[in-house]
C-alpha cells in the first residue's frame, strides 16, 4: 500500500502542477495547447543542468561527502532553471497571441513541435545519441530520500514507509507551490484581476486592468511551472533522461484540467486519479494491494482467461480510455474560461 | 505592381514564400551558433550545414578530397517524391478538417488505424490465391476505411458530446497507439525471419503486395519512387473539387464558420461534424496505406511509446499551405525535400535531421500569424498609407 500511494504521487504530482499551469493560462485568457512543448523543454534544461553539474564535479564532491541536505538544495536548483527555462520558452506563445494575434491553437502546436526538434537536435549533438542521461548514477539513488537520512527505520509505521522514505523532494515543492499558487489564483486581487481578463477582458480593461501584462503573467506563470513539472517529470519517472517526449503528460494535463473544471481541488483530485491509473500502467506486476505477497494484477493477467484483456497492453491503454470516458460524462458541464482563445482586442465590446 | 500585391492569392503565396525563407535563416542561424561554439565542427562545418538546408537537394556526396559536390540528383528527387505521398495526403487530412472549423490534430492515430489495416489486410491475404492487385486495392481500401472510422469517434463525441476535438483526437492518438501495439503482438506477422529485426512487421512485399513504379523508378535512379504519388495528387485534386465544386463540401464548410447559422438554414450540424472528421480520417489513412503499400517501409510495432511524426508533420503541411488542396501539394513536396536534407545533413555533416524538425516547427509558428505577415505584405504595396498604419498600431498595443 505504501508502494501504491508512493508512485500514485509520483505520477500525480506532474499532473497536478502542470494542470494548474494550464489554468494560469485558461484563466487569463491563453489556451496553453503547448504545455507538452514546454515540459519537453523543461525536461531537458533540467537534465542538462544536472549532467553539466556532474560533468564539472560539483556533485561527486557533495555525494561523497554524504551531504545529503545539498544534494536536495541541487534538485531545488534545478527545478528553479528548469522553471525559468519553461517561462522563457512560453514567452514564444505568449509574444504570438498576446502581441500579434495569432491563432492559439497553432501557436501551441508549433511549440509542441519547436520543443522535441529542438532539443533532440541538441541532444544528438552533446551526448551523440538521442538521449541525454546523467553523467553518473540515476536519478533514484542521488536524489531519493531515503528514511535513513532522517534517522527513522522500517518498524517507525506507515506514515514514515510512505511518505519520508523513497521519495522526492519535488514531490512536496509541487504541492506546496500547487497550495500557494490556488490561493493566489483565487484569494488576492492579482488573481480575480487575471481571472478577470479571462472571462471579460473588455470590462477589466474599463477597470483599469492591464489585460496585455495579466495575460503575459499568466502565460509565463504557466511556463515556470510547466518547464518544472517537465523536470519534475523526468527526474521521477525516467532517472533524468531527457530524450524529447514526456509521453502525452502534458496533454493529459490539459484534460486533467478539463476534468477538474479549472478549479484547484477538483484537479488535485483528478489528477491522483490519473496518477493512479499511471501507476497501475507502470508497475502492475509489482502491486501488493492486499499486503499478503500476492501480486494480484500479476497473477490475473497470467490468467488464461482474464490474462487476453487484463495484460499490460490494457493497462497501458487505461488512462487515455478512462480520460475520454470521463471528459465525455463531464463535458457538457464543463465551464470554461469565457474569453479563452479570443485574441483581446481594445476596441471590441 | 500595387495591384499584384493586393490580390488575396498573391498574398498568401508571398506570405508562405517568407515563411519558408525565416525558417530556412532560423535553421541556418541555429547552426552558425553551434558551429562557433562547438571547436570541432567549427566554421567550415556549420557553413556545409547550411549550404545543406537551402540546397541540400542538389547534394551529390562528397568527393575524393571531402570537398561537397552539387548537381542533379535523381535520387534524391525520387526520395522527395516518395515521402511525399504521406505528407500530401496527412496534410490533406488536416486541411480538410480545418476548412469545416476543425483542428485535426488526430491524424496520427489515424494514420496508425490505416497502418493497421493495410498490413494486416495486404499480408494475411495469400497472394498465392487472390491476385496481388487485388489485394492491393483491398488493402489500400481497408486503411482508408480503417482512418475514416478512428477519425469518426472524435467527430461522434464532438458533436454529441461536446467535447474539445482537439483533447478527443489527442486521447484517440494514444488509445490507437495502444490498440495498434496490442494488435501486433498479438498476430503472427512479427518479422521473425530476418533475426536482426525485433519488433518489426513483415514488408508487404514478402507477400508480393507493392505500388506499380510506373517507370517512375528508371527517371529517378536509385530512389523509392512509385505511383502512390500520382495517387496522393489525384486524392487532393479530388479533395479540392469535392470542398469547391460540390453541395456537400459546401454544407461542411457552412457548418465549419457558424455551426448554428448552417442548422437554421437546414444543414445538419452534428452528421456534418462527423463527415468532416470521417474524410479527414479516410484521408490520413490512405497516408499509411500508400506508404507502407510501397514494398519497402517497415513498420515498429512496439509503437506505445510514440505517435507517428507523419501525422504532426501534416499539420505544417496544411499550414503551410493556406489549407488550400491544391496548394498541399507543393507544400507536402517541400516538407518532403526538407526531410530528404535532413538525411543528408546527418550523413554529410556533424549535425542532424532534427535541424529540419526546428525549420518545420519555425514554419508552423509563422504561419499561426500569417495574416499579420500578410497584412504587411498589401501594407507595402500601398506607398503612402505605410506610417499611420504602423502608428495606429503603436498606438493599439500601449492602449
Amino acid at each position: 500500500m505504501s508502494f501504491l500511494i508512493r508512485e500514485t504521487l509520483v505520477y500525480a504530482v506532474p499532473l497536478m502542477i502542470v494542470a494548474l499551469a494550464g489554468v494560469f493560462a485558461e484563466r487569463s485568457g491563453i489556451i496553453n495547447l503547448a504545455l507538452e512543448g514546454i515540459m519537453i523543454f523543461g525536461a531537458f534544461i533540467g537534465a542538462f543542468f544536472i549532467y553539466e553539474m556532474q560533468m564539472n564535479e560539483v556533485f561527486v564532491l557533495q555525494s561523497g561527502a554524504a551531504n545529503w541536505g545539498t544534494m536536495q538544495m541541487f534538485v531545488l536548483l534545478t527545478m528553479l532553471v528548469a522553471g525559468i527555462a519553461g517561462a522563457i520558452f512560453s514567452l514564444l506563445l505568449a509574444f504570438a497571441a498576446i502581441n500579434l494575434k495569432a491563432d492559439q491553437t497553432i501557436g501551441g502546436t508549433a511549440l509542441n513541435l519547436l520543443a522535441p526538434a529542438f532539443v533532440l537536435f541538441f541532444i544528438r549533438i552533446i551526448a551523440n545519441q538521442d538521449d541525454l542521461r546523467m553523467y553518473r548514477g540515476d536519478a533514484a539513488s542521488w536524489f531519493m530520500l531515503k528514511k535513513s537520512f532522517f534517522g527513522l527505520k522500517e518498524a517507525d509505521g506507515f506514515f514514515v514507509n510512505t511518505f519520508l522514505n523513497k521519495v522526492y523532494i519535488t514531490t512536496y515543492v509541487c504541492l506546496l507551490l500547487f497550495v500557494l499558487l490556488s490561493i493566489l489564483l483565487y484569494k488576492t486581487k492579482f488573481g480575480l484581476r487575471l481571472r478577470a481578463c479571462g472571462e471579460n477582458p473588455q470590462a477589466a480593461a474599463s477597470l483599469g486592468i492591464n489585460v496585455f501584462h495579466m495575460r503575459y503573467a499568466g502565460v509565463i506563470i504557466s511556463g515556470f511551472l510547466a518547464g518544472m513539472g517537465g523536470f519534475v517529470y523526468a527526474l521521477t519517472t525516467s532517472n533524468c533522461v531527457a530524450n524529447g517526449d514526456v509521453a502525452g503528460f502534458g496533454f493529459l494535463a490539459l484534460a486533467v484540467m478539463i476534468f477538474g473544471n479549472w478549479k484547484p481541488l477538483n484537479i488535485a483530485g483528478a489528477a491522483l486519479l490519473f496518477g493512479l491509473f499511471k501507476c497501475m500502467a507502470a508497475s502492475y506486476s509489482t502491486l501488493d494491494l492486499d499486503g499478503n505477497g500476492q501480486y494480484l494484477l500479476l497473477n490475473l493477467s497470467k490468467d488464461p482467461v482474464w490474462g487476453k484483456i487484463l495484460n499490460a497492453n490494457f493497462y497501458r491503454l487505461l488512462p487515455y480510455l478512462v480520460s475520454l470516458i470521463v471528459l465525455a460524462f463531464t463535458s457538457k458541464k464543463s465551464r470554461a474560461p469565457k474569453a479563452e482563445g479570443i485574441p483581446y482586442d481594445p476596441g471590441k465590446r | 505592381m500595387k495591384g499584384f500585391l493586393k490580390k488575396s492569392g498573391t498574398t498568401s503565396v508571398l506570405a508562405t514564400l517568407i515563411s519558408i525563407l525565416i525558417g530556412l535563416v532560423a535553421g541556418s542561424v541555429l547552426i552558425l551558433i553551434v558551429g562557433i561554439f562547438d571547436n570541432k565542427i567549427g566554421l567550415s562545418g556549420a557553413w556545409d550545414g547550411i549550404r545543406l538546408v537551402f540546397i541540400g537537394l542538389f547534394n551529390t556526396g562528397r568527393d575524393a578530397s571531402g570537398v561537397m559536390t552539387f548537381g542533379f540528383n535523381p535520387a534524391n528527387f525520387g526520395n522527395m517524391l516518395f515521402r511525399a505521398i504521406p505528407l500530401i495526403l496527412t496534410g490533406l487530412s488536416v486541411a480538410l478538417a480545418y476548412k469545416t472549423g476543425l483542428f485535426n490534430i488526430g491524424a496520427a492515430g489515424q494514420y496508425l488505424a490505416g497502418i493497421a489495416a493495410t498490413l494486416f489486410v495486404a499480408l494475411e491475404i495469400p497472394t498465392t490465391v487472390v491476385p496481388a492487385w487485388i489485394v492491393w486495392t483491398l488493402a489500400l481500401l481497408a486503411g482508408i476505411l480503417a482512418g475514416a472510422l478512428w477519425g469518426a469517434i472524435p467527430g461522434l463525441l464532438k458533436a454529441y458530446l461536446n467535447i474539445n476535438e482537439v483533447l478527443a483526437c489527442i486521447m484517440t492518438n494514444w488509445i490507437a497507439a495502444n490498440i495498434v501495439t496490442w494488435l501486433f503482438d498479438l498476430s503472427n506477422l512479427k518479422n521473425v525471419t530476418e533475426g536482426t529485426k525485433t519488433a518489426y512487421i513483415y514488408k508487404t512485399s514478402f507477400n508480393g503486395v507493392e505500388t506499380a513504379k510506373l517507370g517512375l523508378d528508371k527517371v529517378f535512379a536509385g530512389s523509392q519512387v512509385n505511383a502512390g504519388i500520382l495517387i496522393a495528387i489525384l486524392f487532393a485534386i479530388g479533395v479540392y473539387i469535392l470542398m469547391t465544386r460540390t453541395t456537400f463540401g459546401f454544407e461542411l464548410k457552412a457548418c465549419g464558420s457558424n455551426r448554428h447559422a448552417a442548422r437554421y438554414a437546414g444543414i445538419r450540424d452534428k452528421q456534418s461534424i462527423v463527415f468532416s472528421m470521417g474524410l479527414a480520417g479516410a484521408l490520413a489513412g490512405a497516408a499509411a496505406s500508400l506508404y507502407y503499400l510501397s514494398g519497402n517501409p517497415e513498420f515498429f510495432w512496439s509503437t506505445y511509446q510514440s505517435l507517428p511524426a507523419a501525422g504532426f508533420n501534416g499539420i505544417a503541411v496544411a499550414l503551410l499551405g493556406a489549407c488550400n488542396p491544391i496548394a498541399v501539394i507543393f507544400t507536402g513536396i517541400f516538407m518532403s525535400m526538407l526531410q530528404v536534407i535532413g538525411s543528408q545533413i546527418t550523413f554529410l555533416t556533424p549535425f542532424n535531421e532534427y535541424i529540419t524538425d526546428v525549420i518545420i516547427a519555425v514554419i508552423v509558428y509563422l504561419s499561426a500569424f500569417s495574416l499579420v505577415i500578410r497584412m504587411w505584405i498589401s501594407g507595402r504595396g500601398k506607398k503612402k498609407p505605410v506610417k499611420p498604419a504602423k502608428a495606429d498600431a503603436k498606438k493599439e498595443v500601449k492602449a
